[in-house]
């Protein structure tokens, strides 16, 4: 298949040249009645040249439309945290805009390109400025982004400044490194202990996210590796560290993203809405996951026959990644996030063991 | 000889009483000032350690754009390759990575090399250094009636740390663990850190000092633009008569003045943190089971001054390339460009803007929620003259009489993908929506259209436009059709659909997308993705063939071919130092009096004196 991609690209590539070759060759023979070698766009050129330019907007709108027909099924499915929603909201109100725009400034211009395309004596329209138009389309997008900066700033600063003291809410830490991820619960208590890198080889290195024993708010602290199980309709507050670079965690399918940055704590909140067992029974999920399985079927087909190990079939999970370049497998540091009936999650933190298991 | 001694004394007391600033209009007229100095020209002053403003643009364009530009590209194509087909063994690999793709598959640390140093080349060596070191140097003195760059040596200077710079870039892909690899905005720590990845090490020390000689190239250039263009315009040549495209340049000038040193001391400090232990950008850091000594230090500080940089940067990038797209369309249109005086206010408005908006890039960075809020406001208002722009190109092209010249097609290219790419810029400047698409594809889309391509557009437009200037020849138009068409449609085939791999939530810098099934259905985006980029790069073999080709075998030009208003194309075809024979030509209008009522021609250059009862049009 890549054998016979990369051939035809570079068959298609030599055909392209050798066309080219001909062409200008042509070019330079055929043209020998009326020769004109100034190499200046002669009428011909502006005829032939300002109606490519019309096609183009054509094939601009073509690619639009058919990327918005094949692969809105690839965006993200609606949003499974509370301002997601919101979030959401105004990413189609600013795509509405943009769209707009796009499609009416990209035809009047190659419009323009088509319809004055030069012709020999004619003369162009002398006109230098027009304060009124100017001032239109100084005003127009003046006044359409004022609107996006207000709805912009009211939503950030409620995604972003909730209140950390909410006794409620759930406080996780998550904690980065190369590559991979951690999540710390902060126990009975709901306050995370003391952490610092320097408490990282203590216990024998057991001590995997630094906590400092000395702290007692940190013994009923519980560190989970792998995946991480979060309450739905619960706030939760992230808490984010990171021990080496930095890192981001990305948490595409809730809207959230934050840096984790060595030396200093940064935070992040949300309220998950849909449990991973509700997200999986959504129809764009559910026919994403049956395209992946397609595919991974067909790939399967492939390294079987190669005597090489199929691959799992794929079912969904919510994912934490990393979005920040950190080194060699940045690519492959992930966690997986479940959300739980607050029922099921009870469960599971109460078969986690605390940091205080370690520490004798 | 008698008489010669004479005139030189002349020129030299000429040359003090302008020290004392008494002769401030006199500037450099001194009609026969340069024909007195017949300089014995070996081939080294002329052709390597030349002062001669044409012969610096010649050699930006050689070394800033053909050749790093073939590299950066090339490097693109290669991971590319790896995004669309990963971890597959290609020849190409083993040729051009050899030990970095045992058994031609690509290793993880080298695709990091070849994005990380792929940014880098593009944006300062090409974009930056390879645009404005070409066009502000040929154009600066050409079109504001300059014998030369105020100051010629340094102008050499300034060429030559540029050329140690890439040097020194170029020399990094060869040490023992391979060039920087952090991203070509090499935040630290993990640029500061050879624990953390092999990159780090020699690679990035490379490559600070590389960048830290191109600040001191740019700098040097810089200052030299604005000084010129403020001092030695010839008579007539008001600020307001100056085109578009000197506009441009001295504006990015001042812009690089402002920036780059910020560039300089982030780069110093994180020498520093590397080699003497500092804890400037370090801190609380546990690598390879150790603690290092790093205590009190905060990336977040590295990122400002990053960003204090590297936002104006993309300005510094787009800026030119906007001014010799106005020039070109305004030509080519055989109109005036229209509001020019908004043109010069948008330009302002832009650089003014650009200083004060670098912390979008750093929206989930940790930083205070609040600034967020501020970089938010100050991001969408450029968007404001960026559209003033946008609209007066199409009211430009409105009723004229277009000549589709390869630099006019290339300058409408332009208009087109800094509209595409400038729309989506709406969605990452709002705080909010950078949320879930910062660091996606989404935003490399929009940087690549915004300023990638449309920068390259400027560039190839100036290229085609200037290239009788520059050689004396003229490039193959058909050739430039073709070159135009191909590049356009792939542009569009490559980073059209890569607003959808973004917004399905994939971060960029990914060596593969298998290790998500989760990502598994965007294969198929991703491989289309790279064909097209394989398309692009080819399309860029045919203009680097018409280039060479037009350079020794292209026909001769004629003196002004695009039938022009400005400067430059009154001056002799044949170059010389000094650039005009005799007095330098006064200049009694702006340089857009295209098919003015009432004149002969459909243009009337800026040397025409106005007519008896002509009307004075420039606005």
């Amino acid at each position: 298949m890549i054998g016979l991609l990369t051939g035809t690209v570079l068959l298609l590539m030599g055909i392209a040249i050798w066309q080219i070759s001909k062409i200008h060759q042509l070019i330079q023979n055929n043209m020998g009645i009326k020769k004109d070698d100034s190499q200046i766009a002669t009428q011909r050129d502006n005829d032939l040249q300002g109606k490519l330019m019309f096609a183009f907007l054509v094939f601009i709108y073509l690619v639009t439309i058919y990327c918005f027909w094949n692969y809105t099924k690839v965006l993200l499915p609606e949003s499974a945290s509370e301002h997601g929603v919101t979030y959401d909201r105004l990413l189609w109100i600013s795509f509405a805009i943009i769209l707009f725009a796009q499609t009416i400034t990209q035809a009047i211009l190659h419009y323009f390109a088509y319809k004055y395309r030069g012709i020999k004596n004619r003369k162009a329209f002398f006109l230098t400025h027009d304060n009124n138009l100017e001032l239109i389309w100084t005003i127009i997008p003046a006044i359409v982004f004022f609107c996006l900066i207000i709805y912009g700033m009211v939503t950030w600063s409620s995604i972003m400044n909730f209140n950390d003291q909410d006794e409620d809410a759930l406080i996780i830490e998550l904690y980065a490194q190369q590559w991979n991820w951690k999540a710390r619960y902060a126990g009975q208590d709901n306050v995370l202990g003391d952490a610092n890198v320097r408490f990282l080889n203590d216990f024998d290195g057991r001590n995997s996210v630094g906590i400092d024993s000395s702290d007692p708010n940190g013994w009923d602290d519980i560190v989970v590796t792998q995946e991480f199980h979060i309450p739905v309709n619960r706030k939760i507050i992230f808490k984010m560290r990171s021990q080496d670079v930095l890192h981001s965690a990305y948490m595409p399918h809730f809207r959230a993203q934050m840096n984790c940055v060595p030396g200093m704590i940064t935070e992040f909140s949300f309220t998950p809405t849909k449990t991973t067992a509700e997200m999986r029974m959504n129809s764009d999920i559910a026919a994403k996951v049956e395209r992946i399985n397609k595919i991974r079927y067909d790939n399967n087909q492939k390294l079987l026959a190669k005597g090489e190990e199929g691959l799992d079939p794929y079912q969904f999970d919510y994912l934490l990644l990393c979005a920040k370049i950190c080194g060699t497998s940045h690519y492959n540091m992930q966690m997986k996030i479940v959300v739980d009936t607050e029922k099921d999650y009870n469960k599971w933190i109460s078969s986690q063991s605390a940091f205080s298991s370690i520490m004798q | 000889m008698k008489g010669k001694e004479n005139k030189n004394l002349r020129i030299r007391v000429k040359m003090e009483s302008k020290e004392f600033g008494d002769l401030l209009d006199d500037k450099n007229q001194s009609s026969d000032f340069h024909q007195d100095h017949h300089h014995k020209e070996t081939f080294i002053t002329k052709y390597i350690f030349s002062q001669d403003h044409k012969m610096i643009a010649k050699q930006y364009l050689l070394t800033g754009v053909l050749f790093m530009g073939f590299i950066g590209i090339a490097m693109s194509l290669l991971f590319r390759l790896q995004i669309a087909w990963p971890e597959e063994s290609f020849a190409v690999y083993e040729i051009f990575l050899g030990k970095w793709a045992p058994e031609g598959v690509m290793d993880p640390n080298i695709y990091l090399a070849l994005i990380t140093i792929h940014g880098t080349i593009m944006v300062f060596f090409v974009l930056t250094a390879g645009l404005s070191g070409t066009f502000s140097n040929l154009l600066i003195p050409l079109q504001i009636g300059a014998r030369d760059m105020a100051s010629g040596f340094l102008n050499m200077l300034s060429f030559w740390l540029f050329f140690l710079s890439s040097v020194i870039m170029l020399a990094s892909l060869f040490v023992e663990a391979g060039p920087a690899a952090a991203g070509w905005t090499i935040y630290p720590p993990l640029s500061a850190l050879p624990q953390a990845q092999q990159g780090s090490g020699l690679g990035m020390t490379l490559w600070l000092i590389s960048m830290a000689v191109f600040v001191a190239s740019s700098l040097l250039g810089s200052l030299n633009y604005i000084v010129t263009v403020i001092n030695l315009r010839t008579k007539g040549m008001s600020l307001f008569r100056l085109p578009l495209t000197i506009w441009a340049f001295l504006v990015t000038a001042i812009i690089g003045v402002i920036s780059f040193p910020v560039l300089l001391s982030a780069a110093l400090l994180l020498i520093m943190d590397r080699s003497f232990g500092t804890s400037f950008f370090l801190s609380d850091i546990f690598v390879q089971g150790e603690v290092l000594h790093y205590q009190g230090g905060s990336p977040v500080l590295f990122e400002h001054l990053f960003w204090f940089l590297g936002h104006p940067e993309v300005y510094i990038v787009i800026l030119p390339a906007l001014g010799i797209t106005s020039e070109i369309i305004a030509t080519n249109s055989r109109k005036p460009i229209f509001g020019y005086r908004a043109m010069i206010a948008s330009i302002l408005a832009i650089a003014f803007l650009s200083t004060i908006v670098w912390a979008h890039h750093m929206f989930v960075s940790g930083m205070n929620p609040f600034l967020g809020s501020v970089f938010t406001f100050t991001t969408l208002l450029i968007a404001i003259p960026s559209a003033v722009k946008a609209f007066n190109y199409i009211a430009t092209l409105w009723k004229g009489n277009l000549q589709f010249n390869p630099g006019m097609l290339f300058s409408i290219g332009l208009v087109s993908t800094f509209i595409t790419g400038g729309l989506t810029g709406i969605i990452l400047g709002d705080s909010t929506l950078d949320i879930n698409v910062h660091d996606t594809y989404f935003v490399v889309a929009h940087f690549h259209l915004v300023m990638g391509i449309s920068a390259l557009y400027g560039l190839f437009a100036g290229v085609y436009h200037w290239f009788p200037k520059l050689f004396r020849r003229m490039m193959n138009k058909n050739l430039g059709y073709i070159h135009f068409w191909i590049t356009a449609i792939s542009a569009y085939g490559v980073f059209f659909p890569m607003h959808f791999v973004g917004m399905a939530g994939l971060p960029r810098r990914y060596y593969t997308n298998t290790a998500f099934p989760y990502f598994d259905d965007l294969a198929d985006i991703n491989v289309i993705i790279t064909v097209f980029a394989l398309l692009a790069g080819f399309a860029q073999l045919i203009f680097l063939y018409n280039f060479i080709y037009s350079m020794f075998y292209g026909k001769k030009t004629v003196q002004n071919p695009w039938r022009s208003n400005t400067l430059e194309w009154t001056a002799p075809i044949k170059h010389m130092h000094g650039n005009w024979k005799g007095e330098i030509p006064h200049v009694h209008r702006w340089a857009y009096d295209y098919s003015k009522p009432g004149q002969k021609e459909d243009f009337v250059p800026q040397t025409v004196p106005i007519g008896e009862n002509e009307e004075i049009t420039e606005h």
